[in-house]
């Protein structure tokens, strides 16, 4: 294979293609979105062309950092419960056997192929106090009455965290399959029992797919839009809600584009600050 | 007794039996080597000892202590693994200190053993190196540390040289053994290289297809292997049929064997004659009769390959005592009898 480094344009040819799917799908929407994001309302009509600070400027109200501040939160928190429930489980999963680990990969599939909507109106029955899990609980005798577990804080994370965990598994399973297995022997060996040498040996080793898994979650929760409105109360609603808000329902573009862009500036700063924190810890 | 003591150990994986009813006492400080070929057993026995796997049948002691279902952790072993399975997120001294860590010893002592431990294998001032950055004879010995650091009751190596090549092999050898000797500690090696096996054992244990074969000195597997199989599998050695007539005389290749003194009742059976007790003669003069196919001269030994009553015979010489054949030549062969091993065929 030729290692050199492409001399001609000509060279180049191969990735015309996909460079261009990436100017036309990605670029450009988002180059739009940025210079929307400047432009002026336009309350007869869409928008009209400018260059104002207005959109960012309103955004700077507490009304606006509450929402802001809640949506990190929950995005965070969905992160944590993700990894925090996938990464035991995953470790499982690869030291089972292959039947085993067919079934459940298989199932965790077709849960991804599920749409937002539905698992947000099938929480929302389960959660429910006509039909919902909490007549299991009065039938086995653990309630007295069944209550309504929704609308609240706890139904938008269930359900945010159903809807994320497939992929939190998909995505560590390759590492954890890679694992050495007898590391954590190794570590019974030298006195550590199962759940110590999980804790001591295959959590630290995994630290930088851990961590690249925990970002991924992160930001997969902080689109979503359907299940806090299904779930949540309007205090549960993300930026991500008020964004579709604005865009859809009040036709403000230029609103929307200027918080999907400070969105995004946040999260990019988000996740930097994590790689750098990691990279620190990996130098100590 | 102290040491380990290894009752009638078992082991099936669904209808194969990797392990068959397997018994063997390790008194306190010997060095065992298991020794066998690939496939029989060595690892699923040593697991077993390790607690890694549990014996679908018989019972494991150590030190009088029935440790058949005692967990893992709780054994006080030392054990280094063919992958080594050195933890890859942990510097030098982190891996050593790793059972100390988890035994909860104060950070200062921990550093104090660690210290040691490297000045033990040549090492020290390498604490703060990430594992990933040593050589392989280097990894090798920091494994061994981090196993040796809480001062095990019994200390278990699968194959623990076999990544190596093989001059630094033969080093780590001696210097496992004069570790093993410094210690005193009871030590379990899996090997598939007699030599390793007669480098550093006490004690050798033959197996095949699960079953120990023949459990004793190195010197006395070479001398007086048990069976056909522990004979060619230790060392080189002819294989040479043999009948006895009534009187108990022994005719093998044709000729007798003056001397020999075959156990009353054998009728017929196997000799086993190492090639350094294989002597060529003139032809005649009651020697058996072969013709020398070819000559292997490798400097530091000659072998002479005789062909002798339809079957190959090796004869292994020194330099000083060349014989002096050339291929396609008659010549005798001579075999002293307190040389041959008669076995069972
Ligand atoms: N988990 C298992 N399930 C089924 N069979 C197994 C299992 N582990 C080992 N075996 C079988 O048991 C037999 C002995 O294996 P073992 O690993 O103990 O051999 P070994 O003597 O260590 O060989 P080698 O020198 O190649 O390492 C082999 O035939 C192997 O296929
Ligand atoms: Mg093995």
């Amino acid at each position: 294979m030729r290692r050199e480094a492409p001399q001609k344009l000509s060279d180049y040819g191969p990735l015309l293609f996909p460079a261009g799917m990436l100017i036309v799908f990605f670029v450009i929407p988002f180059a739009t979105m940025i210079a929307v994001s400047f432009f002026k309302r336009d309350p007869a009509g869409f928008y009209s062309t400018a260059f104002v600070f207005d959109n960012y400027a309103r955004f700077l109200s507490l009304f606006f950092g509450k929402v802001l501040g809640f949506s990190l939160f929950l995005a965070i928190a969905v992160a944590i419960c993700c990894i925090l429930l996938a990464v035991p489980f995953t470790y499982l999963l690869s030291r089972a056997s292959r039947r085993t680990q067919v079934v459940w990969l298989v199932g965790l599939l077709s849960v991804l192929s599920l749409s937002e909507v539905i698992i947000g109106f099938a929480w929302s029955t389960l959660f429910s106090r006509t039909a919902g899990i909490t007549n299991l609980l009065v039938a086995i005798g653990l309630m007295s009455q069944p209550v309504a577990l929704n609308p609240s804080l706890g139904a938008v994370l269930t359900a945010m965290v159903y809807q994320a965990l497939p992929y939190t598994v998909l995505v560590l399973y390759p590492a954890l399959v890679r694992l050495d297995p007898t590391l954590t022997e190794a570590a019974r060996t030298l006195g550590a029992s199962p759940i110590k040498s999980f804790f001591t040996v295959v959590v630290p080793a995994l630290r930088n797919t851990i961590m690249a898994t925990l970002i991924m979650v992160f930001i997969f929760a902080l689109g979503s839009y359907l299940l806090p409105q299904i779930l949540g109360r309007p205090q549960h609603w993300t930026l991500s809600v008020l964004i579709t808000d604005q865009a859809i329902y009040q036709s403000n573009m230029p609103f929307a584009a200027a918080m999907a862009v400070f969105l995004v500036l946040v999260t990019l700063a988000l996740v930097g600050l994590t790689l750098l924190a990691g990279r620190k810890g990996e130098a100590a | 007794m102290s040491g380990l003591a290894l009752q009638n150990i078992t082991k099936e994986f669904g209808t194969f039996t990797a392990v068959k009813n397997v018994s063997l006492t390790v008194p306190h400080g010997t060095f065992v080597c298991l020794l066998g070929p690939s496939g029989c057993g060595k690892t699923t026995l040593m697991r077993m000892i390790a607690g890694l796997d549990l014996p679908t049948g018989g019972a494991i002691k150590l030190d009088d202590a029935d440790i058949t279902r005692v967990p893992t952790h709780k054994r006080d072993l030392g054990m280094v693994f063919q992958s080594l399975a050195l933890f890859p997120h942990l510097t030098v001294g982190e891996n050593i200190a790793y059972s100390l860590r988890i035994r909860g010893v104060g950070k200062e002592d921990q550093k104090k053993r660690v210290d040691e431990l490297l000045s033990m294998i040549h090492l020290s001032g390498y604490a703060d190196r990430p594992v990933a950055k040593l050589s392989g004879g280097q990894r090798q010995r920091v494994a061994i540390a981090r196993a040796l650091a809480i001062s095990p009751k019994l200390f278990l190596l699968d194959e623990p040289l076999s990544a190596l090549d093989a001059k630094l092999r033969e080093a780590m050898q001696v210097e496992l053994r004069q570790l093993q000797q410094r210690l005193g500690i009871t030590t379990i090696v899996v090997t598939h290289d007699q030599r390793e096996a007669m480098t550093m054992a006490d004690t050798v244990v033959v197996m095949n297809s699960g079953e120990i074969r023949q459990a004793a000195a190195p010197v006395e597997i070479y001398r007086r292997p048990a069976d056909t199989f522990v004979a060619d599998f230790i060392g080189m050695t002819n294989l040479i049929d043999f009948t006895a007539d009534s009187t108990g005389r022994a005719h093998a290749l044709g000729s007798p064997i003056e001397g020999l003194a075959v156990p009353g009742g054998l009728s017929r059976g196997v000799l086993s004659v190492r090639p350094e007790d294989v002597h060529l003669t003139a032809p005649g003069h009651g020697a058996m009769a072969g013709r020398v196919t070819f000559v292997r001269d490798l400097g530091g030994t000659i072998e002479t390959f005789v062909e002798a009553g339809g079957k190959q015979i090796v004869a292994v010489s020194m330099p000083h005592a060349r014989p002096d054949v050339t291929v396609g030549q008659d010549v005798g062969i001579k075999l002293s009898p307190d040389t041959c091993v008669v076995l069972k065929s």
